[in-house]
């Protein structure tokens, strides 16, 4: 297993080229963090807080929201068609490339 | 003019534990906070949630660890200013503090502790324009007291716990509830869902799914909300009303807390870790997951070690003079402020050397 590239664009428009291991069983709200990306995550990964929201740019298949996130960015504020939750989405091989950007504080 | 020794700012449990370690220094604490209950986001946001590495507890829900920290600090009686944010800081000329919340409450205090977490939670306003000319007339975001609404006619808008719980309240103390929400499916306890449906078949709420508030009407105070059907034909409907409760959920923000003059670093608070967790005003401590220093680890079993370094200093600070000695509770026992008393069941100690004893 190795790692993948991914993109994060930050809140100021910054793009950010990391790594992200693939066979540690992180996410995509836990990569921002260990950047030191502002994702606050303030429910530790539980699809209840929304506070790692981004949205999703490349064409990568995630695959459907689950029903967690999808109750939750019923509930969140700045929610767009390609909105997911960062803590929801696992990193995998196949995600190798893919961008995303941090939605908006609330 | 609340007045206490230390006030402390966020009733999480890094807050509410360090109400115990005062009390054992015979310290009175009293609290304030943003939302209405004490437990911040363990409360307020999951309170299902389970935890695994509170030292004792092989796994408690977060809940459930809020229950047991305010039952284990109810004989030190604190006080508690709640569904208030603290506002501003004026240091006097004693050294000490008073701080005024965002609802006018003054606290005079020998010393300030921040046990704000992630900051004051702010409650996800719904995108209405003008929506703040509402505010406390007739618009609430939390419930402070149910009593206001009885016999009133309420509409609530959520799909959480919150929404359900309080629609389920309500349902016996106002005259009218009306339960909105953008989705058919909820996002809560399975009984409280079922509890719905059945004041639902009974008449006592009247839900609308899916669908969402677009507009709140009155003249200086709600008198109705406009309401979009989310079908085909995107129905529209005034809904005659005395009181709009949107529920959905909260959002963390350090509010006024940054403006206090303390230094920032990365949306926390920096703390001198090596001593006791003040910031660079003597007399404010930061506690934990609003402060920073090297190696700073936002765990929860971490803001209680925290807050108990923090209050033996802060008994220091009030009391200069006096050298306190640190006692294990087994042996010193709990006095609280209510009169009760704590201690170890002294064993009976067999005379050595006295075989008829053995």
């Amino acid at each position: 297993m190795s790692d993948i590239k991914m993109t994060i664009i930050d809140r100021d428009g910054q793009r950010h080229e990391v790594d992200a291991p693939t066979d540690m069983n992180m996410n995509v709200m836990e990569v921002c963090k260990a950047y030191d990306l502002p994702v606050q995550a303030v429910c530790g990964g539980m699809a209840m807080c929304a506070t790692c929201q981004c949205y999703i740019i490349s064409d990568h298949d995630l695959g459907e929201r689950n029903d967690d996130e999808e109750a939750m960015l019923w509930e969140a504020q700045n929610v767009k068609e390609n909105s997911r939750l960062g803590c929801q989405i696992p990193i995998t091989e196949n995600l190798e490339g893919l961008v995303i950007e941090l939605a908006p504080e609330e | 003019m609340i007045t206490t020794d230390i006030l402390i700012i966020g009733a999480g449990p890094t807050g509410l534990f360090a109400v115990f370690e005062a009390g054992l220094l015979k310290l009175k604490c009293h609290i304030i906070d943003a939302l209405a209950q004490p437990g911040g986001q363990c409360t307020e946001l999951y309170p299902k949630k389970p935890i695994y590495d509170i030292p004792g507890f092989p796994e408690v829900l977060a809940g459930d660890l809020v229950d047991n920290l305010m039952k284990q600090i109810e004989p030190f009686q604190p006080g508690f200013t709640l569904g208030e944010r603290a506002e501003t800081i004026e240091k006097q000329e004693d050294g000490s503090f008073i701080v005024t919340t965002s609802k006018g409450t003054k606290h005079h205090a020998k010393v300030v502790a921040i046990a704000g977490g992630l900051g004051s939670f702010e409650p996800r306003k719904p995108a209405i324009d003008g929506i703040e000319n509402y505010e406390d007339n007739g618009l609430a975001y939390m419930i402070k007291d149910p009593e206001v609404y009885r016999d009133k006619k309420v509409v609530i808008a959520g799909g959480g716990d919150s929404a359900l719980d309080w629609s389920i309240f309500l349902a016996d103390v106002a005259s009218e509830v009306t339960l909105v929400h953008r989705r058919e499916e909820f996002r809560g306890a399975l009984d409280s869902v079922e509890k719905v449906e059945e004041l639902v078949q009974q008449d006592k709420i009247r839900l609308v799914t899916p669908a969402e508030i677009l507009d709140i009407n009155g003249d200086g105070k709600v008198e109705s909300v406009l309401l979009q059907h989310n079908d085909e034909a995107k129905r529209m409907e005034v809904i005659e009303c005395d009181a709009f409760i949107p529920l959905f959920g909260l959002a963390p923000k350090l509010g006024p807390i940054a403006d206090w003059g303390l230094e920032i670093e990365k949306n926390a608070i920096k703390v001198d870790n090596t001593l006791d967790y003040q910031t660079n005003i003597p007399g404010i401590y930061a506690i934990g997951d609003v402060n920073t220093y090297p190696g700073k680890l936002k765990l929860i079993l971490c803001g209680f070690h925290e807050a108990t370094l923090m209050c033996q200093s802060a008994y220091q600070r009030i009391f200069p003079d006096k050298r306190y000695v640190m006692k294990y509770t087994t042996v010193g026992g709990i006095d609280g402020f209510d009169g009760s008393r704590k201690e170890a069941e002294k064993a009976v100690v067999k005379k050595i050397g006295n075989k008829q004893n053995v």
